[in-house]
């Protein structure tokens, strides 16, 4: 990946011409090496389904053009989006994201405050523990019955799965706090407030960071679970839609959209993450 | 200024217990630099530790300007010798060094105002931008010292401040505690395990026992200021002094070992 740049720029004068023209050369090289199979799969794939001629499995070409007929085709002034895209699309995203990040804000919050005291982890942990073994969707029908069909009982089912890797991590982020950072606060007498903010939420930042991007690919499957399940609208809802009036190629439309969605969140999470947990990661290759 | 009366701690309870300190007496008068030699883990750090109230000694008493010490007292810093886990990484050394001001009531204008000296006393007056990561140990110390300074403390302790650093730094940053020391006029209290630092560094130097740490014995420190690397090492009172320390902290373990 691109570790030969970071190092580089710490060797004191910055890096020299001959090393950035190689930096260069090797993140070229590197993206080639990353995606030459993806055109081939996908050459693979439109020719295996021309040839097979199964109406279960549509050339990838023509869900490409019926995804754009079906979506994005709406005029200019809805961002090309069309009624049917906007009225599925934008739902699954807002709860995708509301319900990541509820589970966010109280698994940080939650997750430091048991972290940073043993007798109310001791308390809750079992309990915890039970309430995890539980799987999600196998609470979807209490769901159903606490909050009707729709969006409150959907963002439940989201935040009550997404959240046991964010509170894991901050857990164990905040319990094992270097001693002599918190030496060093409680010398400088640092309020409340500071060590929170500025000594315990950074030093378990990368650890809640790693529990966050699981967290959020697992929205994007809980999201569609649950629309599946009970939803009057959505990108599940459209895709079981499809598949029962039988527009497989819709059907199909909808797994590939899927697809894109968890690839572009989880590419601009890891670019959040690197921005955001940069001291760390230059940090350990100094020290 | 500080004083500590019969200081005992044992870490640990029935077979497994470990007195670190056996009944330590001590006192450092108002902008004294007190040097406390004595063997590796014999209870330096855990005196240490106590006056700055990190932890709590099982028995004895620690006073600051005739108060008694129960929990880390405002006008105390301390300098870590684990300079790499006492700055935080993810902060700039500006942010690291103004972090504690905030208690000071200051604004912001004045804590990056304070930052931005106390780097410039310790001769990094352009590092504020950067990270710690980013700079040598020798000056990574360097700003754990500056933090410290722009605390304004009136008592400062230094844990074996120079333990992790070159020979070169360790000379470096023992004239630069002397030259703050000159400036800023405080009071510091400076363990160390090694003999030649604490004459060079010192104006008295307390000798501690192996643990249980008593105090050993003390000696006054008569050398001329400012202190020169070369010069003052070579004087022939430093020579003694050095002998005697040296002599102190051997006799002392022989016994304890004998």
């Amino acid at each position: 990946m691109t570790v030969t740049t970071v190092t580089d720029l710490h060797d004191g004068a910055g890096p020299s011409p001959a090393s950035a023209n190689g930096t260069v050369r090797h993140g070229l090289g590197s993206v080639i090496r990353r995606v030459w199979l993806v055109p081939i799969v996908i050459i693979a794939w439109e020719l295996g389904t021309r040839q097979a001629e199964s109406p279960f499995f549509p050339p990838p070409s023509r869900i490409l053009v019926h995804m754009h007929e079906l979506w994005f085709s709406g005029p200019a002034s809805a961002l090309y989006l069309t009624e049917e895209a906007s009225a599925n699309f934008l739902p699954s995203i807002g709860r995708l994201f509301s319900g990541w990040a509820l589970a966010c804000i109280l698994g940080i919050v939650l997750g430091i405050a048991l972290g940073r005291s043993r007798t109310l982890f001791d308390y809750v942990n079992p309990i915890f523990e039970f309430a995890r073994a539980i799987p999600p969707p196998a609470l979807i029908p209490l769901f159903i019955i606490i909050f009707k069909i729709g969006t409150p009982m959907q963002l439940a089912t989201i935040v009550y799965t997404v959240i046991w890797p964010i509170l894991i991590n901050t857990i164990d982020g905040a319990r094992y706090l270097d001693s002599l950072h918190s030496e060093t606060a409680q010398v400088f007498r640092l309020s409340r407030a500071q060590r929170f903010f500025r000594i315990i939420l950074p030093a378990a930042a990368p650890k809640i960071f790693a529990g966050m991007r699981v967290s959020l690919s697992m929205a994007v499957i809980l999201m569609v679970v649950s629309e599946l399940v009970g939803a009057l609208n959505g990108i599940g809802y459209l895709i079981q839609a499809k598949q029962q009036t039988l527009d497989l190629a819709g059907m199909w439309g909808g797994m590939v959209l899927l697809g894109l969605l968890g690839y572009v969140l989880n590419g601009t999470f890891l670019f959040v993450e690197r921005h955001v947990l940069s001291w760390h990661r230059q940090a350990r290759q100094t020290n | 200024m500080l004083d500590v009366v019969n200081l005992r701690h044992t870490y640990g309870e029935g077979p497994n217990a470990h007195q670190a300190l056996g009944g330590i007496d001590l006192k450092v008068a108002e902008g004294e630099l007190v040097c406390v030699v004595g063997p590796s883990g014999c209870g330096k750090s855990t005196l240490l530790r106590s006056i700055a109230g990190l932890i709590q000694p099982t028995e004895g008493q620690i006073r600051i300007r005739d108060t008694t010490v129960a929990e880390t007292p405002g006008d105390l810093a301390v300098v870590f010798q684990d300079y790499s886990r006492s700055l935080f990484p993810w902060m700039s050394v500006g942010d690291n060094v103004a972090l504690p001001l905030r208690q000071r009531g200051q604004d912001r204008a004045a804590r990056r105002q304070a930052a931005a000296e106390a780097l410039e006393a310790v001769g990094l007056p352009s590092a504020a931008g950067k990270y710690p990561w980013e700079l040598s140990g020798g000056m990574q110390q360097r700003v754990a010292i500056a933090r410290a300074l722009a605390y304004r403390p009136s008592l400062l302790l230094m844990d074996e401040p120079f333990g992790s650093v070159d020979a070169q730094t360790r000379e470096d940053l023992e004239d630069l505690v002397l030259s703050v020391r000159r400036h800023h006029r405080m009071t510091i209290l400076l363990i160390t395990h090694d003999i030649d630092e604490s004459v060079y560094v010192g104006d008295r130097v307390v000798v501690l026992t192996k643990s249980p740490a008593r105090v050993a014995g003390e000696l006054a420190v008569d050398l001329p200021s400012p202190r020169d690397q070369i010069a003052t090492r070579q004087l022939p009172a430093f020579v003694r002094l050095r002998a005697e320390v040296g002599r102190l902290v051997r006799d002392k373990q022989q016994h304890s070992e004998a």
